[in-house]
């Protein structure tokens, strides 16, 4: 499934990073710290975070991870926003808890 | 010993946190280019990631020289920063001096440093209280 089918599935709301969304996605991690994260978070990874600065992209960067999802109604800060555009990484926001969207990605992914 | 093929230079702000990963961002970069396999890539960025922020949390920036070998890659981070009292203590998996502050940014979990052994082939620590602190890295390409 590419991240664009997750989306409409999860009904996310697409923030940022538009140029990835045709990405094949596979498996997930949710997680808040960004060391444990990029020690776990694997290639093509849907990442579930409350995290909003820019760190988030450099580590979705580093990790390969094909999407991000904010819970909670969060956004990314401005400055997140405009890297994730530049490195292609899409950034979904949603009001759902991250409980609830890794329930519903866990038959998706 | 053969020289390297390829020798990279960066410095870090210290006083921005939110460019950290610029130049382990630029390193992915050029090893893609060189056609290293996915798995060294991902061992080097996350590896230089960590020690970045760091230099950028815990010492004031510094600079990275990076030296690419046919069979190795060799990352020496540099820093001018406070030096680490108990490297052993530093290493231990939870273990971090960060700042609330730095922690509502999502680091400070202390697994910076033991992050950075497991993702390694080699790595030494070189500190002293007051002068500054060097990780050396290296990741073999096998
Ligand atoms: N370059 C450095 N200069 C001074 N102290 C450092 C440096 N790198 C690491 N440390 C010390 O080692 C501790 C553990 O580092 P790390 O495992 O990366 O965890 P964290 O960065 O999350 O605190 C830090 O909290 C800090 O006290
Ligand atoms: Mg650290």
């Amino acid at each position: 499934m590419t991240v664009k089918d997750i989306a409409e599935r999860l009904e996310l709301t697409l923030k940022c990073g538009e140029d990835g969304v045709g990405r094949e996605v596979s498996g997930g991690y949710v997680g808040d710290l960004l060391s444990l994260v990029m020690g776990k978070a694997q290639s093509g990874n849907a990442w579930v975070t409350i995290q909003t600065n820019i760190n988030i992209v450099a580590v979705a960067s580093l990790t390969d991870a094909a999407m991000i999802i904010l819970a909670e109604g969060l956004s990314p800060d401005p400055n997140a926003a405009k890297r994730a555009d530049m490195e292609g990484i899409p950034v979904y926001s949603s009001e759902k808890t991250a409980f609830e969207l890794v329930c519903e990605l866990k038959d998706l992914v | 010993m053969s020289e390297p093929l390829m020798k990279l230079h960066y410095t870090v702000d210290g006083t921005d946190f939110t460019v950290a990963g610029e130049a382990s961002g630029a390193v992915k970069k050029v090893l893609k280019q060189l056609g290293i396999s996915a798995d060294v890539i991902r061992k080097v960025a996350i590896a230089m990631y960590e020690c970045e922020i760091n230099m950028v949390i815990h010492a004031r920036g510094g600079v990275i020289d990076v030296e690419i070998s046919p069979d190795k890659i060799r990352m020496i981070h540099k820093d001018v920063g406070p030096g680490i009292p108990d490297v052993e203590k530093a290493m231990t998996e939870g273990f971090s001096t960060a700042s609330q502050q730095v922690r509502e940014l999502g680091f400070g979990a202390g697994m910076g440093l033991p992050n950075m052994k497991k993702y390694t082939d080699e790595m030494n620590i070189d500190t002293e209280l007051g002068v500054g602190t060097t990780v050396d890295m290296t990741v073999y390409i096998k």
